[in-house]
């Protein structure tokens, strides 16, 4: 391939959100020559949307909070098979990481004296998310962005160029990525504007590619989120960790159908906003689980008088975790309770006054009057379930973010591990800073102690080539060629009736076998028109990932017997101790007679590494027995249960 | 509650192109964007729009629909009558790409002219203190999405080539004024926003502020206070005579 574009840098990052911006932040200041590549525009990514706030126990509005017990508050709302050494290496770093945002040149909302203000959230003991109204993405991400250029215009002054060491290239794709004998060498992708190929030689390349929602028919999701990442890692040699996981958020848009989907922010209910079903009732009180009893208000009246006072009443159940709420939400609704649109009411308009609701919840109040004809302050809002966020992703090494690939980091949503079962609000745009970080440092200090680069195959680059350019190909004499909307259509609506928040074993074998099916379409699926812009092509080619992560969700939910936060079995309906310590990993062995285009995806049960015992012994014995077995906790350090203090260390 | 809407869409590159008609089920609740996205996957599986979150928060899908610059994913198609035609053309001020997608760089090139935030010397990270009184100012320009449909409508540079080169455009002349009301920015950008930003060129007609998705008073909040910081300065002896000794030093 002559004609293709050649780029050469030492560290290449993939995904231009918040993990991706922050790791190439620290490999650029780290003297290496970074570029990032990411199919919107600059400062459009998917961060952008996020809403409610950014995890971090700075202790800014109740001083009580610590890294501890942040730790804790992950551990329990990911039902303890988060990867703990990442959950603790995020509560240590994050308050850091916010900090180092007002340098610079972040805005967040202020506390009286002056400090970042925190605000409520499902799952966290106390006030922790750092926030700018509902817009806290479009903060950080706008931040990050203009630490990018403010680097650009350091070597600007420097070299007269703003490129010399960093670059950005938008609207660009990348559909493979470039090894040699198992290292990555770099990576081939096409330009969305002209449709014209490059190739990157890089022995560094940081994915942080984000999230796989749009396998599904109601998403909160933005078209890029294609698993990309999670699919360019399994075919590269990577593992993924964790793919039954998928959180479905509990509150999106259900009406008018256009916007079905679209998040409204638990910060609603995090700033006083409850769920109420058709009568009137506010159900979630019903639905306090075994595990967290005794943790949530139990009447209505302490429920409200915790906004106020939280020393002396416990939180509403409005706020437990998001697989809980997602739950209650969806029997509410299939028991006949629910609202005209199939979902349930959040009220937020009957709790405070409309100044303030317009005040802290700007962009609800737009987005429903604009695009509802909803005016939250003076009516509830309909609510139900979306597909949002998964937890599953690149299994990595915690400390450096490295994948099992030589030279091939992950961060941010497409990694695995940090949230286990269930992330909890707010913990995500944190995880991106700190493990976007850790990923970029990674990423430099392999580069620096490597030997000898890698090299990018004439071969491999003609082979990757020749799969991007596929989808303009005539079908053989005789076959019926396919549209690439008709079959991600089919696609999503087959994960959302089969693969979505409740689940049994017949679906995902059914779901399986529909993967079959679209796999082989997809060969015979042909494009229209020319390479420049043109989105049928983008779609046939984002179809591949799709699929291969849309089979490693089904192939896992399909193997773990238990229900555990995003992933509910309705044929296994409790907490199974035996699930707990086991990690469902998935691969491509890549056999002969594989499918090239889409490579089969196997999942195998491993092993995970126990709690570290200073960690496990943060947490009461009594609280731990409902999720581990009687053997694994002989290391703990108060030993077996009965009468252990209540609420372990601060 | 369907029906059958009539649609003008701009298809064509940057050799040249033309209106295409089309004739589009539309449903209930739908926003010129669905609408956009039917016609791809049923008649135009080639046309190009830029968009990503369809929730009004990215600033991706700037065009203009019968004229007026919006947001596609915003607009929704309840506010047009079932037998008007709707005309989808692509920003005007920006080089076509093709069909409704632009050039949109001469907004990368001015996001990098502007001296970026400078925090005080000696500040620890975690230090910073300010009261939410003095971050609102900027924080309302920090609403922006950068749709760049205000760059898109000002006469300044639409249809005004030639003007680009030396006009930064609402959107960036916005981003000195949030720089400067920053409560800990040490940098000064006040005469730079005159002499190379543009900001003279703005005549205050406003069309910024009426076509911007964030409600973003741009130049109410932000040109004409930065305007006054500008004529504060060149019309204050003191200030004058200032800046005169301390160029005489350097
Ligand atoms: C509506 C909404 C609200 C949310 N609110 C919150 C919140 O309040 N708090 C919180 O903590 N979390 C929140 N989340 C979750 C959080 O926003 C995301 O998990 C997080 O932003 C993901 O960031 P990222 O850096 O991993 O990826 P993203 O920001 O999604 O970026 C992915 C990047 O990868 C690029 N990319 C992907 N594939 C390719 C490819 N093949 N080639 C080149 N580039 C590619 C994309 O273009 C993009 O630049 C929310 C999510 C949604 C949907
Ligand atoms: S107010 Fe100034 S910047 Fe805004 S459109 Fe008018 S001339 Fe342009
Ligand atoms: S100021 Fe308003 S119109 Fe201009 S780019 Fe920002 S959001 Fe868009
Ligand atoms: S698609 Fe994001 S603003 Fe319209």
């Amino acid at each position: 391939m002559t004609d293709t574009e050649r780029h050469e840098y030492d560290v290449l990052v993939i995904g231009a959100g918040g993990a991706g911006l922050r790791a190439a932040i620290e490999a650029a200041e780290h003297g290496l020559r970074t570029a990032i590549v990411c199919k919107s525009l600059f400062g459009k990514a998917h961060t952008v949307m996020a809403e409610g706030g950014c995890a971090a126990a700075m202790g800014n509005v109740n001083e009580n909070d610590s890294w501890q017990v942040h730790f804790r508050d992950t551990m329990r709302g990911g039902k303890f098979l988060n990867n703990w050494r990442m959950a603790e290496l995020h509560a240590k770093e994050a308050p850091d990481r916010v900090w180092e945002l007002e340098t610079y040149g972040a805005l967040f909302d202020r506390t009286k004296d002056g400090r970042i203000s925190q605000r409520h959230f499902g799952g966290h003991s106390y006030a922790r998310l750092a926030h700018v109204g509902d817009r806290t993405g479009l903060e950080l991400i706008r931040t990050l962005q203009q630490r990018i250029v403010a680097l650009q215009q350091e070597d600007y002054a420097e070299t007269g160029d703003y490129e010399a060491r960093l670059r950005v290239f938008a609207e660009c794709t990348v559909t493979e990525l470039l090894t040699e004998g198992g290292a990555i060498a770099g990576a081939l992708g096409y330009w969305r504007e002209s449709g014209r190929l490059l190739v990157f030689s890089a022995p560094a390349v940081v994915l942080a590619t984000g999230g796989i929602g749009k396998s599904f028919q109601v998403t909160s999701n933005s078209w890029e989120y294609t698993g990309d990442g999670h699919a360019l890692a399994l075919r590269a040699g990577a593992e993924l960790i964790d793919m039954e996981f998928v959180q479905f958020h509990p509150t999106g848009m259900v009406w008018p159908p256009s916007v079905k989907g679209i998040l409204v922010t638990e910060g609603v209910r995090g700033d006083g906003g409850v769920l109420k079903n058709a009568d009137g009732k506010r159900f979630m009180f019903d639905y306090v689980p075994a595990v967290f009893k005794g943790q949530y208000a139990e009447s209505e009246e302490e429920a409200d008088r915790w906004y106020a006072d939280q020393e002396n009443n416990r939180r509403t159940p409005d706020l437990l975790p998001r697989d809980e709420v997602a739950r209650a939400i969806n029997t509410e609704v299939k028991e006949g309770r629910g609202s005209p649109h199939g979902g349930v009411y959040l009220d937020i308009a009957s709790r405070m006054k409309p100044e303030e609701i317009k005040r802290r919840l700007p962009s609800m109040y737009h987005q429903f009057k604009e695009l509802a004809d909803v005016d939250i302050t003076a009516e509830p809002m309909e609510v139900g379930p979306t597909c949002h966020y998964v937890m599953g992703g690149i299994h990595v090494d915690p400390d450096t973010g490295q994948s099992r690939v030589p030279g091939l980091f992950a961060a941010g949503e497409c990694a695995g591990g940090m949230h286990g079962s269930n992330r909890l609000g707010g913990n995500s745009l944190s995880d991106l800073l700190v493990f976007g970080r850790r990923a970029g440092l990674g990423a430099a200090d392999y580069v620096a102690g490597l030997g000898r680069r890698p090299v990018v195959r004439d071969a491999e680059i003609d082979a990757a080539a020749e799969m991007t350019l596929a989808p303009f190909a005539p079908t053989a004499p005789g076959v019926a060629s396919e549209n690439p909307y008709t079959l991600h259509a089919e696609l999503q609506r087959m994960m959302n009736d089969l693969v979505g928040i409740i689940r049994t074993e017949a679906e995902m074998a059914a779901a399986l076998d529909r993967l079959g099916e679209l796999r082989e379409r997809l060969h015979d699926v042909v494009v229209e028109g020319h390479r420049q812009y043109n989105p049928g092509w983008h779609l046939a080619l984002d179809l591949r990932n799709m699929l291969m992560v849309s089979e490693a969700v089904a192939a896992s939910a399909l193997m773990r017997t238990e229900s555990r936060g995003g992933h509910t079995r309705e044929d296994h309906p409790g907490l199974d101790p035996q699930w707990r310590h086991r990690v469902l990993r998935s691969r491509c062995p890549r056999g002969p007679g594989d499918d090239a285009v889409v490579p089969r995806v196997v999942v195998e049960p491993a092993e995970r590494v126990p709690m570290r015992e200073d960690l496990l012994a943060l947490f009461d014995v009594a609280e731990l027995e409902k999720y581990y077995t009687t053997p694994e906790l002989a290391g703990h350090p108060a030993g077996h249960s009965a009468g252990s203090p209540q609420g372990g260390t601060a | 509650m369907s029906y059958t809407g009539q649609f003008r869409v701009w298809r064509g590159d940057a050799d040249g192109g033309a209106l295409a008609d089309f004739r589009v089920e539309v449903n209930e609740g739908e926003v010129v964007l669905d609408v956009l996205h039917r016609l791809q996957a049923t008649q135009a599986p080639d046309l190009a729009v830029r968009w990503n979150c369809k929730a009004g928060k990215c600033g991706s899908c700037s065009a203009e629909i019968n004229g007026k610059p919006r947001l596609l994913c915003m607009t929704r198609m309840s506010v047009f009558e079932h037998d008007e035609v709707v005309t989808v053309t692509p920003m005007r001020t920006f080089p076509v790409i093709r069909d409704l997608v632009t050039d949109v760089s001469y907004n990368y090139t001015k996001a990098r002219e502007i001296p970026s935030f400078t925090p005080p010397a000696g500040l620890a990270p975690g230090e910073y203190r300010m009261g939410q009184a003095d971050v609102g100012r900027s924080q309302e320009f920090r609403k922006c999405i950068e749709c760049f449909l205000c760059q898109d409508t000002c006469h300044v540079v639409r249809d005004h080539e030639e003007n680009k080169e030396s006009f930064a455009g609402p959107r960036f002349l916005m981003r000195i004024a949030e720089l400067e009301m920053h409560p800990l920015d040490v940098a000064d950008r006040v005469s730079a926003a005159q002499d190379e930003h543009g900001l003279g060129r703005c005549n205050i007609t406003k069309c910024c502020t009426d076509v911007c998705p964030e409600g973003i008073k741009i130049t109410d909040n932000a040109l004409i206070p930065m305007k006054e910081r500008v004529a504060d300065r060149r019309y204050d002896p003191l200030v004058w005579l200032g800046r005169t000794i301390s160029r005489r030093r350097d």
